[in-house]
C-alpha cells in the first residue's frame, strides 16, 4: 500500500475582494478570511478516497508557511488525512517565497517521510504559478501526471487522465510519482465538527526550513503590485445595426 | 484567477420549465373580465410615443411577461410597458386611468401567489427599467433608488460601501426592491433586521389616476400625520405604483459564520433553537429549517451535496452575524457540547465567505429544486412554534394515495413561518381539493396566517376570510374603492372577484 503526501496551502478566500496595499508592496492579508486552497482540497479528497479504497496506507499533509498554515493543516486532517507536518517559514521569509523552495522542502519531506505518491493542487489560487508539482517531480527524479481529472493506481502504476485542448488524455506513470490535481477530479468534502474534533488529536509535526535543509533565501524581487486596469463602463445598444456600426467605426471588423 | 469552483454561478432564478401553462381563465373558467377598455391602435400609438418603440414590447416576447414563476397562471395581454421615469409612470396610468384600460403592475416576476401576472387582458407596467441609484448616504445608511433596482445588484452595491440590505431572499438576482414592497417580502434575516415596514424610510408611488404621491422620506422619524407609505408596503399593486424607494441600511457585520446542523426529531429542533436563542440572541442573523425531503430535492435535482450526513430528518441553517469575533469560537464550543449531549448529530461550520455561500446555497435551491418536479402548491404560514411542522405529516397522510412527488417543510423557523411544498408533475385537481381549503381551516384554527410573507395576490384570494375578519376586509375594500375607484390597478387580485365588483 501506498503513503501519500498531500501539499495544502492557506490562500485568501476566493469569494474576497482582493485590496492591494496602498504601499504596492503585496496585498492585504490582515484581518483578511482565509482558507484551503481550493485545488489542495481536491488533491487531500483523492487522498483520502485512495485510502478509503485500501490503495493508500496513510494520508500525511504538508504545508510550508506561516504558523496559520496549520488552521489549513487542521482542515486537512478533518478531511481524513492521518497527521501532518507544518514546515514553518517566518512571515518575512514567507512574502518572498518561491515554488522552488517550496518543492524543494516537499522533495525532501517526501523522502524522510517514505512517500510513494505526492498530490498538491495544480496551482494556488493567489500567485497562479502552477510549479510545484513539475519541480517537485524533478527535484525527485520521480515522474509526473499533471491536471488530474481521474486517478486510478493499479500494480505499482498510475493512470492519470489530464483534460487537454484536445479532450481528455491518459498518462501512465510508475510509483514513485507527483500528481497534481485539476478541478473536476472530485468534489470535495466538508471538514465536519465530530471530524474536526477528532482532527484535535492527530499529531502535527513540526519543522524548520533549517531541519530539511533548505536555503529561502529570496531569489525575485517584487518591484510593484497594482491593481489591474479598470474597465470602462460599457453602454446598451438598440439592435444588431447600431452594434456593427460601432464596431466598424472603432475598427474592429 | 478567474475559474467557477463547483457551483460559485450567481444565483439567478427563472421560472424553470419551459412547457405551455394553461390559461388562468380557462382554469378559473367562473372568473369574468372586467368591464375595462380594449387596448387600441390610437392607445399603442400613444404608448409608443410616450416610451420609444424599444420600452413598448409586444408580440412572442410578451409570453414570459404574461407567466408566473411557478408557471401555475398565465394572462394573455398583448402589451408591455417599460417605463424609465415616475413622470412617464404617471402619465401612463393618467391615461390609462381615463381610458378605463386594466393595467397589471410587475416587478421582478418572482412572486409566488400569480399576482404580477395579469388574469385577462391587461396591460403590463413593468419596472425593471427604472433600476438607477440615485443616492446613498454614508452617515445614515440611507439608500435611496428607483422601484426597478434588482436586490442583489443593490446588495452589490452598499457593500462596497460597508453596509448591506436589511433583508435578503432566495430570489435576490431576480426581484426587485418595489416587489419586494410591494409584497412586503420577509425573507432570511428578518429575524435580526425587522420587517420591511421598520427598515423602509420613505417611497413615492404613483396613484391609479397618474398623481404622483411623495412619501420619500429619508429620516429616521418623521410623526407627521398618517403613515402613508405603509398602505403601500404588502399593497401587491392594487393601490399605487411604487416608483422610488428610501431604505435605511445597516453597516455589514464584521464577522460573519453560518453553521449546517443535523438532527433526528423537530422536538429536538425546537430545543436546539431554543438554546441558540439565548446564547445567541444578539447576533442571531438566521434560523432556517429544511426537512429531509426539502435537502434530497436539493440533492436530486439540483445536484447540491448535502455537507454532512444525509440521512438525517432535519437540518437547520444557523447565521450569526456580529462585530465581535468571538462568535466563531463560541459557536463551535457550543456545538462541540451540543454534539457530545447528543441534541445534534451533524454540523459542519464556516466563516470562509465562499463556504458560507455554499451552505446558503442549499437552502436557497429548494423552491427551484422542487419546481423541477414540475408543478408545487405552496403554502406559506405562519404558526405557533410548537405546531411548526405538524401540518407536513398531516398532509402526508392526506396525500398519501396521491401521484405526489414530494411534500416537504422548511422555511423561516425562527420568526415561525413555514413553508409546506408539495410537488407533482403537473397541476392535479384531486390534489389540490385534498390539500385546500383544509390547509387555510387548519391554520386558521390554530390562529396562524394564512400567507406569512407572499401575499395574497390571485391564487389566495378565496382564501383571504381565514386570516381577516368581515371588517378588516371590509375596510381593505373601502381603501382600495377610494384611492383607485375605477378600480385598474391589478384587478382580480387579493379580494375575491366577487367581492370588489
Ligand atoms: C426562489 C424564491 C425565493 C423566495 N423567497 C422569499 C422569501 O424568503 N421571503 C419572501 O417574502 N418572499 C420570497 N419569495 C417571494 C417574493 O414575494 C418575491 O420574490 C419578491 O418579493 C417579489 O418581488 P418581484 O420584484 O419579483 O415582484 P413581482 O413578482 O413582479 O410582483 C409581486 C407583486 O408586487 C407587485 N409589484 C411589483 N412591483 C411593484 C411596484 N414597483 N409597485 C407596485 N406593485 C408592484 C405586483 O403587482 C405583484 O402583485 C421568493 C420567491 C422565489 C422565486
Ligand atoms: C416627560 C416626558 C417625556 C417624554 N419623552 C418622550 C420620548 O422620549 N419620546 C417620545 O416619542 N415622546 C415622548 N414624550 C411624549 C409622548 O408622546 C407621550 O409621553 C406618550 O407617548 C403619550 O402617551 P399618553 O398615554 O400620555 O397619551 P396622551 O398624552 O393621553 O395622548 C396622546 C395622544 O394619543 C391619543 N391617545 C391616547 N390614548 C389613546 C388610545 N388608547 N387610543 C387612541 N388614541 C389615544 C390622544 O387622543 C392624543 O392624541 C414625553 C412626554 C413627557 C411628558
Amino acid at each position: 500500500m501506498a503513503r501519500v503526501l498531500v501539499g495544502v496551502k492557506r490562500v485568501i478566500d476566493y469569494a474576497v475582494k482582493i485590496r492591494v496595499k496602498p504601499d504596492k508592496s503585496g496585498v492585504v492579508t490582515d484581518g483578511v478570511k482565509h482558507g484551503l486552497n481550493p485545488f489542495d482540497e481536491i488533491a487531500i479528497e483523492e487522498a483520502v478516497r485512495l485510502k478509503e479504497k485500501k490503495i493508500a496506507s496513510e494520508v500525511i499533509a504538508v504545508s510550508c508557511g506561516i504558523s496559520q498554515a496549520q488552521e489549513s493543516l487542521r482542515t486537512a486532517l478533518a478531511m481524513g488525512a492521518d497527521r501532518a507536518v507544518h514546515v514553518e517559514v517566518p512571515q518575512a521569509q514567507y512574502d518572498t517565497l518561491l515554488p522552488l523552495h517550496v518543492s524543494k522542502m516537499l522533495a525532501r519531506v517526501a523522502v524522510d517521510e517514505k512517500a510513494d505518491i505526492i498530490i498538491v493542487g495544480k496551482q494556488a489560487i493567489d500567485d497562479d504559478s502552477n510549479q510545484t508539482a513539475q519541480m517537485t517531480a524533478a527535484l525527485l527524479g520521480w515522474p509526473q501526471a499533471t491536471f488530474a481529472s481521474e486517478v486510478t493506481v493499479a500494480d505499482g502504476n498510475v493512470l492519470v487522465k489530464r483534460e487537454v485542448d484536445g479532450g481528455l488524455e491518459t498518462v501512465k506513470v510508475k510509483l514513485p510519482a507527483v500528481i497534481s490535481a485539476d478541478l473536476r477530479l472530485n468534489e470535495p468534502r466538508y471538514a465536519t465538527l465530530p471530524n474536526i474534533m477528532k482532527a484535535k488529536k492527530k499529531p502535527i509535526k513540526k519543522l524548520t526550513a533549517a531541519d530539511v535543509d533548505v536555503d529561502l533565501a529570496p531569489r525575485q524581487q517584487v518591484l510593484s503590485v497594482e491593481d489591474p486596469p479598470i474597465r470602462q463602463a460599457g453602454s446598451v445598444v438598440p439592435d444588431v445595426d447600431t452594434l456593427i456600426t460601432k464596431l466598424k467605426e472603432k475598427g474592429h471588423l | 484567477m478567474t475559474i467557477n469552483f463547483f457551483n460559485v454561478r450567481k444565483f439567478y432564478t427563472k421560472a424553470a420549465l419551459y412547457k405551455n401553462v394553461q390559461l388562468t381563465k380557462d382554469r378559473f373558467p367562473y372568473l369574468k373580465r372586467g368591464s375595462y377598455s380594449m387596448v387600441d391602435s390610437t392607445d399603442i400609438e400613444y404608448f409608443k410615443n410616450l416610451l420609444g418603440v424599444n420600452n413598448f414590447v409586444t408580440g412572442e416576447e410578451v409570453k414570459s411577461y404574461n407567466e408566473d414563476w411557478l408557471k401555475s397562471v398565465s394572462g394573455f395581454s398583448k402589451y408591455v410597458l417599460k417605463p424609465k421615469t415616475t413622470e412617464q409612470v404617471s402619465t401612463i396610468l393618467k391615461y390609462c386611468y381615463k381610458r378605463g384600460i386594466a393595467v397589471c403592475v410587475q416587478g421582478g416576476n418572482t412572486g409566488l401567489v400569480g399576482g404580477s401576472v395579469p388574469v385577462f387582458d391587461e396591460v403590463i407596467l413593468s419596472i425593471s427599467a427604472m433600476n438607477s441609484i440615485i443616492s446613498f448616504n454614508k452617515l445614515s445608511g440611507v439608500l435611496v433608488c428607483q422601484a426597478g433596482c434588482v436586490l442583489e445588484n443593490l446588495m452589490n452595491y452598499v457593500q462596497n460601501e460597508g453596509f448591506i440590505m436589511p433583508f435578503d431572499l432566495g430570489a435576490k438576482g431576480t426581484c426587485q426592491i418595489g416587489g419586494n414592497l410591494a409584497t412586503n417580502a420577509g425573507g432570511l434575516r428578518l429575524i435580526k433586521y425587522g420587517s420591511l415596514q421598520g427598515s423602509v424610510l420613505g417611497l413615492q408611488a404613483v396613484l391609479a389616476d397618474g398623481q404622483i404621491l411623495d412619501c420619500l422620506n429619508t429620516l429616521k422619524k418623521d410623526n407627521t400625520g398618517y403613515h402613508l407609505k405603509h398602505l403601500f408596503i404588502g399593497s401587491e399593486g392594487t393601490l399605487g405604483v411604487i416608483t422610488k424607494v428610501a431604505i435605511q441600511c445597516p453597516n455589514s457585520p464584521k464577522f460573519v459564520n453560518v453553521s449546517f446542523i443535523g438532527l433526528e426529531s423537530f422536538e429536538k429542533v425546537l430545543s436546539f433553537f431554543s438554546l441558540v436563542r439565548k446564547e445567541f440572541s444578539a447576533s442571531l442573523s438566521s434560523f432556517e429549517l429544511m426537512d429531509a425531503v426539502a435537502i434530497k430535492s436539493v440533492q436530486k435535482n439540483i445536484g447540491i451535496k448535502c455537507p454532512i450526513n444525509d440521512n438525517l430528518k432535519f437540518y437547520v441553517l444557523v447565521e450569526l452575524s456580529s462585530d465581535n469575533n468571538y462568535i466563531s469560537h463560541s459557536i463551535q464550543e457550543f456545538l462541540e457540547k451540543a454534539l457530545d449531549e447528543e441534541l445534534i448529530l451533524d454540523a459542519t461550520v464556516a466563516d470562509q465567505p465562499s463556504l458560507i455561500k455554499n451552505l446558503w446555497k442549499i437552502r436557497e435551491n429548494i423552491p427551484e429544486s422542487l419546481l423541477r418536479y414540475g408543478y408545487v402548491y405552496k403554502y406559506d404560514i405562519t404558526l405557533p412554534h410548537e405546531l411548526f411542522y405538524e401540518i407536513v405529516p398531516e398532509i402526508r397522510k392526506r396525500l398519501k394515495n396521491l401521484d405526489v412527488k414530494a411534500v416537504c417543510g422548511y422555511g423561516h423557523l425562527g420568526d415561525g413561518n413555514l413553508h409546506l411544498n408539495v410537488a407533482t408533475i403537473e397541476h392535479n385537481v384531486e390534489i389540490a381539493s385534498a390539500i385546500e381549503p383544509y390547509v387555510y381551516e387548519w391554520t386558521s384554527k390554530y390562529k396562524g396566517s394564512i400567507s406569512a410573507e407572499h401575499g395574497i395576490g390571485f391564487l389566495k384570494s378565496k382564501y383571504l376570510k381565514y386570516s381577516k375578519s368581515n371588517l378588516e376586509i371590509d375596510l381593505m375594500k373601502k381603501l382600495k374603492n377610494t384611492i383607485d375607484p375605477k378600480k385598474i390597478l391589478n384587478p382580480y387580485k387579493i379580494f375575491p372577484q366577487d367581492e370588489i365588483n
